[in-house]
């Protein structure tokens, strides 16, 4: 491990009661946002339940991308296999509880990140990131293709969950839905941040770091990896599953190349290894693209595009991770 | 029979036409160790330039080819010198975002300047129509193509191989900052071989507008593809390029003959089981 990652345990080993308040305090400020958004936008919350869903994407990227260092332009695949197995198992199995939906799409997705994990890890650098981008257009065309299970191009309809818990029915303005994702967001969020600072998400941050050493040390870092991608795609189904319950349809898009580079984009405009990070960039950009994709397309697509160039010379560590050092340096000199 | 000889020569003809536009990758990937998601883009500024040329202004293809390759080059190095330059050595994201970035900007401006409609590099009446060769007849567009992979592929190897300036290649590729200490002028290495590179793509961008055609979206859909071919080359190794090209051009083409309604399946199939198998790409050395 290097001298960053080190210090980091020290300072979790003295501060945990501070870093507990964090972790408070990010869960309320997700909280305050998502009723600020009801608030605001009562009108627009199937945008906001997309977010939601699109949030936990990115979070479950940064998990392998951020914290184990692993370039994937693919990670869409996992979303989307979660999606598709809620859907399946809503249309062709009548398992409409919402419940039992969200357990088949996180346990969908955590066998596409195992799928996904055993492929892409066997290489690395420019082979890995060809891999990722193969499999992506591999699942692609094989949802598309079996189109008796996954309506194909059409895409997946006819998905009709039951009432939540028995009670909240999923209503037209989609209240329930938004709901239930924030809930679901807000638990994932404690559960990741419990994970990313348990040993074993120090153990994938020295990975990340150097795999050698993590071997000599006499952990096997492919294990890490491949459990973490695990994770990564239970995270990511759990979005996928909330994204088929509220829009009732799951198309092909949850599979796309676009819908991965978009979700990294996301990731890297917020910051990468940091789960705030990954949530500021989901939410910069999606409002960002819904206020300029309304006024045209392709504009919109020069947009991200100058976005990225921009972010990229200018702001590394992404928008958190600026804000947050520009902070830790305010307070530095302050003392 | 017959099946079998047009898939070759389609394949051939594909898989020439994606050695052209590729193996400029594969070098700079090799030499400055630059994932370049951008350089389908440069292709296709080519192809609508070429586009432009011969059905706007009425020049001939020879002269169009020409202003696409050298009008792409003078987009293109300001763009190396003035964004390419700073990734030099920052990591594999990094490098991914800022070209993708870039990509994305292409595409837009192009949609901006060209609109959303397929263009088309009209054809001189010589490439027109097909060559009788006795016992079966070739498009004769098909055979240009093929010649023009193979001219590329000769010249690059009497570049590389028996030329002064091949020789600074070589050792940049192998060991940049030693080269530069025994006073090789790697910037100009890089400049040049960037350059060259790009003017390649966009040779390919116009002669494989038939096989490839020219529209905005082009940059994404097959950034993929030449992505690919280099990856399974192997970076930096032309022999390597053109085994590729004509592996996973034979594999396309013939899955497109043989099982048209599983489209790429079987190319991503094939691509995923050759970088399991070989990682470092099929001439890849070890060590990099």
């Amino acid at each position: 491990m290097t001298m960053a990652t080190m210090n980091d345990a020290l300072a979790g080993a003295q501060g945990k009661g501070r870093k507990r308040g964090r972790d408070l305090a990010g869960l309320a400020v997700i909280l305050g946002l998502a009723v600020l958004g009801y608030l605001l936008f009562p009108n627009n919350l199937a945008l906001l339940t997309r977010m939601t869903a699109i949030a936990l994407l990115v979070l479950s990227l940064d998990l392998v991308t951020g914290y184990c260092g692993v370039a994937t332009l693919g990670h869409a695949a996992l979303f989307g296999s979660g999606a598709y197995a809620s859907g399946i198992a809503a249309v062709h199995f009548g398992i409409t509880d919402p419940l039992l939906m969200l357990a088949c799409g996180i346990l969908g997705g955590a066998v596409a990140g195992l799928v996904c994990g055993i492929v892409i890890l066997r290489a690395h650098g420019l082979p890995q990131l060809v891999l990722s981008i193969a499999l992506i257009h591999l699942f692609h065309e094989f949802a598309n293709k079996a189109s008796a299970w996954t309506g194909g191009s059409d895409g997946l309809a006819g998905i009709a969950p039951d009432p939540l818990l028995g009670y909240f029915e999923f209503d037209l303005w989609g209240r329930t839905a938004y709901v239930l994702g924030i809930i679901l967001l807000a638990v994932v969020f404690a559960l990741l941040r419990l994970i990313v600072r348990s040993p074993f998400g120090m153990l994938c941050r020295g990975v990340k770091e150097d795999p050698i050493r993590i071997r000599a040390m006499g952990a096997s870092p492919k294990l890490a990896l491949m459990k973490m991608y695990v994770i990564s795609g239970a995270v990511a189904g759990a979005g996928g599953t909330l994204n088929a319950i509220s829009t009732q349809v799951v198309g092909l898009d949850s599979l796309s190349f676009t819908l991965s580079a978009e979700s990294l984009v996301m990731l890297v405009l917020g910051g990468t290894g940091s789960l705030f990070g990954a949530l500021t960039g989901t939410i910069v950009f999606m409002f960002f693209e819904d206020i300029v994709s309304a006024a045209n397309p392709f504009h919109w697509l020069t947009m991200v595009g100058a976005l990225l160039i921009a972010v990229v010379l200018f702001a590394p560590k992404g928008l958190y991770g600026t804000v947050a050092g520009l902070a830790a340096r305010r307070r530095g000199a302050g003392r | 029979m017959q099946t079998v000889f047009s898939i070759a020569v389609d394949a051939l003809a594909y898989g020439m036409v994606l050695f052209v536009i590729s193996i400029g990758l594969s070098v700079t990937m090799g030499l400055m160790r630059v994932v370049n998601l951008a350089h389908g883009a440069f292709a296709m500024i080519g192809g609508y330039i070429a586009s432009y040329a011969a059905r706007d202004l009425g020049l001939g293809y020879g002269f169009a080819v020409l202003l696409a390759v050298f009008g792409t080059i003078v987009i293109a190095v300001p763009i190396e010198r003035l964004l390419y330059r700073r990734i030099y050595g920052a990591p594999e994201l990094t490098q991914v975002l800022m070209t993708i970035g870039i990509t994305f900007c292409i595409i837009g401006i192009a949609n901006y300047v060209f609109g959303p409609t397929l263009k088309t590099v009209p054809l001189p009446p010589a490439l027109q129509g097909s060559v009788d060769l006795g016992f079966r007849s070739i498009a004769t567009h098909r055979i240009f193509a093929i010649g023009c992979g193979l001219g590329v592929a000769v010249a690059l190897w009497y570049l590389i191989e028996k030329t002064a300036f091949g020789v600074k290649l070589r050792a940049a590729v192998d060991n940049a900052a030693m080269a530069a200490a025994l006073g090789v002028r790697t910037e100009i290495v890089y400049a040049v071989s960037f350059a060259v590179a790009v003017g390649l793509a966009a040779l390919g961008g116009v002669v494989g507008a038939e096989l490839l055609p020219v529209e905005p979206y082009y940059a994404l859909r097959y950034m993929v593809t030449f992505l690919v071919v280099v990856s399974v080359g192997g970076a930096g190794s032309i022999p390597g390029a053109l085994v590729a090209c004509l592996l996973l051009g034979g594999i396309d083409t013939a899955g497109r003959y043989l099982v048209p309604e599983f489209g790429e399946f079987f190319f991503y199939l094939a691509v995923i089981a050759i970088v399991c198998v070989f990682p470092r790409g099929l001439a890849g050395r070890a060590g990099q």
